[in-house]
């Protein structure tokens, strides 16, 4: 057993508020590649003119300080959580919303989270979040901060499977939600993809995917020919930039896979719109 | 085809506009989403007066983040039309002319946009700064207790966005996915 580290806190809180607010006016490098490369392979004429504007807007958001969309977000972090390690002066949870509070006031973010979901009254500060903890090996504490957009949010889909269905089913699934979503989700979009687990598992691992770097691709190989041939087939859908037709309808399909039951093909497909947010931190 | 339009809009230049052109809206429109329809419905369903007259004008579906010190709005981009769709062809009766937003709309509303020979426009989605670049003033006129979901009176100049469904029906989406990316 390592030496246990002790971690105020105020630090988390300290964190999360600076990463809040940097991944609502910065996009994180690996998006930025893939926007140029997209601008360089569109060639329809509105497709095109979406895809400057949508890079004007990035530069408008850094040099003024003003949110890549108005949308900033629900945010969902994740705490992987070295074993070793030794929270002090607070509870957890309450520094990472605490954190959200300060990040959504200073950074002239929007509030836009309502305290219950049929009465719906905002609750003023954007917390809470959403707060997914993992346990690890070590004395570090990896924290990324994913602001998510509803737009592309209320397009996401689950769909259980069967295991006859097999991979074909899969490419189905992820091409019916991509269909559906068409201009509401504000293509180019970055699409998360689940396969496998649970049903609450699944839905998990498509927006772990879309935190993963979008120029890489899976280290399996199955898994990386499926992200290639799927977003080739998104791509030749001609939804296009802002579904005003051509040919980056996407920019990239990250996939997680994890075991699952004999009985089960669970695949959720997680749909993030252009300004797909992640700032990652180790503490 | 990229043309300058004034809002409130005019019955003339509505009826030139075609699914697909670009334009450039210069005037006065208004800010509603989620809350503020559902408030409009419940003023409509109680007799009571609407927070603004629909005759002609434009509301733009849309909510900002907060403004900095010495600007008129924070971010301000569209935000999903189809949420309003449940209650847009009442407005659309009641003068409504025009619509920003984006992504699909239901039958009902297109057809509601025929009936009453209005337009629906998209704005670029995700790009709220350089939008927000086009809105020169900004002012609460209701429901200010919904916060980003208030409804304001904004002045925009030269504010782009493209028709997606003329007020003859024609919608860009569908023109788009019946030509499948081959429209290069």
């Amino acid at each position: 057993m390592g030496e246990i580290r002790t971690i105020p806190v105020s630090q988390v809180t300290e964190s999360i508020k600076e990463m809040c607010i940097q991944a609502n006016y910065f996009l994180s490098e690996d998006m930025e590649a893939c926007f140029q490369s997209a601008v360089e392979r569109e060639t329809s004429e509105l497709g095109c003119r979406v895809l400057r504007q949508l890079q004007e807007n990035l530069k408008i958001a850094g040099e003024d300080q003003i949110p890549i969309c108005q949308d900033t977000g629900m945010a969902v972090v994740f705490l992987e959580v070295g074993q070793d390690v030794h929270f002090v002066d607070g509870d957890l949870e309450t520094a990472v919303n605490e954190g959200i509070r300060q990040g959504y006031q200073e950074g002239y973010l929007r509030k836009s989270v309502v305290k219950d979901p049929l009465i719906r009254e905002n609750t003023r500060d954007n917390t809470p979040g959403i707060l997914h903890c993992s346990i690890v090996p070590g004395n570090q504490v990896k924290i990324t901060v994913a602001p998510k957009g509803f737009g592309s949010e209320n397009m996401s889909r689950i769909f259980m499977l069967k295991p006859a269905e097999g991979i074909e089913g899969v490419k189905e699934a992820v091409l019916t939600a991509v269909r559906e979503a068409g201009p509401n989700a504000c293509p180019p979009m970055v699409v998360g993809v689940g396969i496998g687990g649970t049903f609450e598992k699944c839905a998990l691992l498509a927006k772990q995917a879309l935190t993963r770097d979008v120029t890489e691709h899976s280290p399996v190989p199955y898994v990386r020919d499926l992200e290639e041939e799927l977003l080739e087939k998104i791509n030749a859908s001609g939804i296009g930039p802002g579904g005003l037709g051509g040919k980056i309808t996407a920019l990239a399909v990250n996939i997680n896979t994890y075991p699952t039951h004999i009985a089960g093909l669970p695949v959720a497909v997680n749909i993030c719109c252009h300004v797909n947010r992640h700032a990652v931190r180790v503490l | 085809m990229e043309k300058k339009i004034h809002a409130p809009l005019v019955s003339e230049e509505i009826k030139e506009l075609r699914a697909g052109d670009y334009v450039y809206i210069t005037g006065t429109v208004y800010t509603a989403r989620d809350a503020a329809h559902k408030r409009m419905e419940e003023a409509l369903n109680q007799g009571s007066p609407l927070p603004l007259d629909l005759k002609d004008n434009v509301i733009y579906y849309m909510g900002p983040s907060p403004a900095r010190q010495g600007r008129p709005i924070g971010s301000a981009g569209p935000t999903t039309a189809s949420r309003m769709d449940k209650y847009t062809p009442r407005l659309l009766d009641l003068g409504l002319k025009g619509m920003i937003g984006k992504g699909k709309r239901t039958p009902e509303v297109a057809e509601a946009i025929v009936r009453n020979q209005a337009v629906y426009f998209a704005a670029v989605g995700g790009a709220g700064a350089l939008l927000s670049k086009c809105i020169v003033e900004s002012q609460v006129i209701a429901y200010e207790d919904l916060g980003t979901e208030a409804i304001r009176k904004l002045t925009v100049k030269d504010f782009p966005a493209v028709v997606v469904i003329d007020s003859l029906g024609n919608n860009l989406y569908e023109q788009v996915m019946e030509q499948r990316g081959t429209k290069e």
